[in-house]
């Protein structure tokens, strides 16, 4: 094992600049029912995540959003490989899922997941404590040690054990089930955390209880977070760099604050200005985004937001956008920023940007 | 709600901790008087059953050609006498036995095996289930009391291949229960959380898929033991099943159905003890279902 830089966590590998887990080329396609005897004609499928790549930094949050139906969630279950992808993969810590150095089941003893709805997240006939220690169990814990990490958890995240340890989920309150379900994340003290709308659910006041919970444990377990939502506002505050996702597609990653300043893909521009705002002077003139995404089963050819891009041009109907970096740190998916693309702005829209 | 609390100190601090599931489902059972009284009758029944040879009062296969079809009340005879002679309250006492034997052990038996079949393909999913639930089809595709004649009659006579042609029968209904609920369960996102906590299948099923299935089978099943006891009289009353002089309340049925116009009420006597023991399993299931159904 090669030297930690950081003597903080031993299972910290590859130091604190390299990625906690890269995703390369990440393709999840699910097959349509076949019409008929469904020998003829090519197999459709709803292409839910198409081939995405991103990095996800040791101990930032990384927010995710776009639209229903983007892949959000899909890229979610790849990640925590609820759903096997049909292609790609995931590096942990430099390490390959798969090979020989790290296993699914050691994957998942670091990766962790927060589930939206918190009732059916948690088994029913099981009383909160046992929800909790089941993950430990499994990996060795013993029964009793594993309870008494459940008492401390719960009380980690806000739940006196003595009053909740031995309750059924029934009888908590959705704030409540939802910090339960963070504890059980936490209980096999992952280094990654993936919430998915994990707050989305609740009402705001409880909303904005969860979130200061989740800042303080990541800062208290030193953790990584995925946090997927559909809520900007929520997303700027919790995350330190952005993930926009369109059809299945990262079309746009950047830091947080230069994300929601100066949205550089026209898709997240558009989003941004579907933020309702209550700042007059911020009145929104034109609708943000007019219809509904396309098919993902058929996305449109070439740029796939060309059919609802308001600065489309001939030839993103045709030419796929390659997602790179349009600046440093800023990595986007769209003609306007690739040199000699064909894009008729494409280099006086690059200069605007880089000297703004 | 209002759950009981009591404290106990499984962990390291005492806790507060609810009634679970089963003593909320078993309250609300005894609170239930249909339920009740079903349970009462089922009770005495299997009681009178296994007590029988005890409280007998007469021998049930002595014959005796002076005493045949005397009506109900007779001295010495409280519910006359079959077409032998013989005492039918003693028959019908010592036949509950085998009546309750072919109408729960069948039903047992499927849930052990037809509920395994069900949760594995619910479990499996994809191509498995698929394979397993079609071949499951072709047997639910025969009307239950066909099949349950058809096996006996390709085996033979006797109880014990009635209760394999029985529990054949029932299999096949349990595992689609089973396979249905299964499905759901396996479909949620604690069964995928208990996935990415990185436990095997075979825990998950155990601890978390088990607990939450068995309560809807177990309903469905003890709704079957009423129909199990009717085909198992069915089969016997066609001499498939047992035997005379055997008593048994189908073949009762069946030997004094010649009395039926000379002493009727007599002749009615073992069917009425069949009706009687399966509306009462099936109150039982009925208010089992509903003290499970409650949404807590």
């Amino acid at each position: 094992m090669k030297p930690t830089h950081s003597a903080r966590d031993p299972r910290d590998l590859g130091g604190p600049r390299q990625p906690l887990l890269s995703v390369r080329e990440l393709k999840k396609h699910f097959p349509l029912k076949k019409t008929g005897l469904g020998l003829r004609g090519p197999r459709l499928a709803v292409r839910a995540v198409d081939g995405i790549s991103f990095d996800i930094l040791k101990g930032e949050t990384l927010g995710v959003v776009g639209e229903s139906g983007c892949g959000k969630s899909t890229t979610a279950r790849l990640l925590m490989q609820l759903t096997p992808q049909d292609s790609g993969e995931l590096v942990f810590d430099g390490l390959s899922l798969g090979s020989p150095g790290l296993s699914l089941r050691d994957y998942r003893r670091q990766t962790q997941m927060v589930f939206q709805d918190s009732y059916s997240s948690l088994n029913p006939r099981m009383t909160v404590e046992d929800s909790i220690a089941f993950g430990p169990t499994v990996h060795g814990v013993s029964q009793r040690e594993a309870l008494s990490r459940a008492h401390d958890l719960l009380a980690r995240v806000g739940l006196e054990p003595a009053r909740f340890a031995g309750r059924y989920p029934h009888e908590l309150s959705g704030g409540q089930r939802q910090r339960v379900n963070i504890a059980r994340a936490l209980a096999l003290e992952p280094r990654l955390i993936i919430l998915d709308e994990s707050v989305s659910a609740l009402d705001k006041s409880v909303e904005a209880q969860v979130l200061n919970l989740l800042q303080d444990l990541k800062q208290a377990f030193g953790l990584t977070y995925v946090f997927i939502s559909h809520d900007l506002n929520v997303v700027r505050y919790m995350s330190d760099r952005v993930l926009v996702m369109y059809l299945g597609e990262v079309v746009e990653v950047a830091s947080a604050d230069a994300l929601f300043e100066q949205p550089l893909h026209p898709y997240t521009a558009a989003l941004l200005r579907s933020m309702p705002t209550t700042d007059p002077l911020r009145r929104t003139e034109q609708a943000p985004l007019s219809g509904d995404p396309p098919n993902p089963i058929d996305p449109p050819s070439g740029c796939r937001f060309h059919t609802r891009c308001p600065d489309a041009q001939a030839i993103c109907r045709t030419r796929t956008p390659v997602f790179g970096e349009a600046m440093p740190g800023r990595s986007v998916a769209c003609l306007k920023y690739e040199p000699g693309s064909g894009y008729a702005a494409s280099t006086i829209a690059l200069k605007e940007v880089t000297h703004a | 709600m209002t759950a009981a609390t009591f404290t106990d100190t499984r962990g390291r601090t005492p806790v507060v901790r609810s009634r679970g599931h089963g003593a909320n489902v078993l309250r609300r059972l005894l609170r239930n008087p249909v339920a009740m009284i079903a349970a009462t009758i089922i009770l005495l029944l299997v009681l009178m059953a296994i007590f029988a040879p005890w409280l007998m009062p007469a021998d049930p296969y002595a014959t005796s050609m002076l005493k045949r079809l005397k009506p109900i009340g007779t001295e010495g005879l409280p519910l006359g006498s079959d077409e032998l002679g013989r005492d039918l309250l003693s028959r019908l006492m010592l036949g509950g036995r085998l009546s309750l034997f072919m109408g729960i052990a069948p039903v047992v038996m499927a849930f052990i095996i037809g509920g395994g079949i069900g949760i594995l393909a619910g479990y499996a999913g994809g191509w498995l289930n698929t394979a397993i639930m079609r071949c499951i089809d072709v047997l639910y595709a025969f009307p239950s009391v066909l099949l349950a004649i058809a096996l006996s009659g390709a085996l033979g006579a006797g109880i014990t291949n009635a209760l394999v042609s029985l529990t054949v029968v029932f299999i096949p209904q349990i595992a689609r229960i089973a396979e249905s609920v299964t499905t759901q369960v396996r479909r949620s996102d604690y069964v995928d959380a208990a996935r990415a906590s990185g436990a095997s299948s075979l825990l998950i099923i155990r601890k978390h898929v088990l607990g939450n299935v068995i309560g809807p089978i177990f309903v469905y099943a003890t709704s079957l033991i009423s129909v199990s006891m009717i085909l198992a009289s069915g089969l016997s009353f066609l001499g498939l099943g047992v035997k005379p002089p055997q008593p048994e309340w189908g073949l009762m049925l069946n030997t004094l159905r010649t009395a039926i116009y000379t002493q009727p009420w007599v002749a009615a006597l073992p069917g009425l003890m069949i009706f009687i023991t399966s509306v009462s399993f099936n109150m039982l299931a009925d208010g089992l279902r509903s003290a499970m159904e409650v949404k807590q």
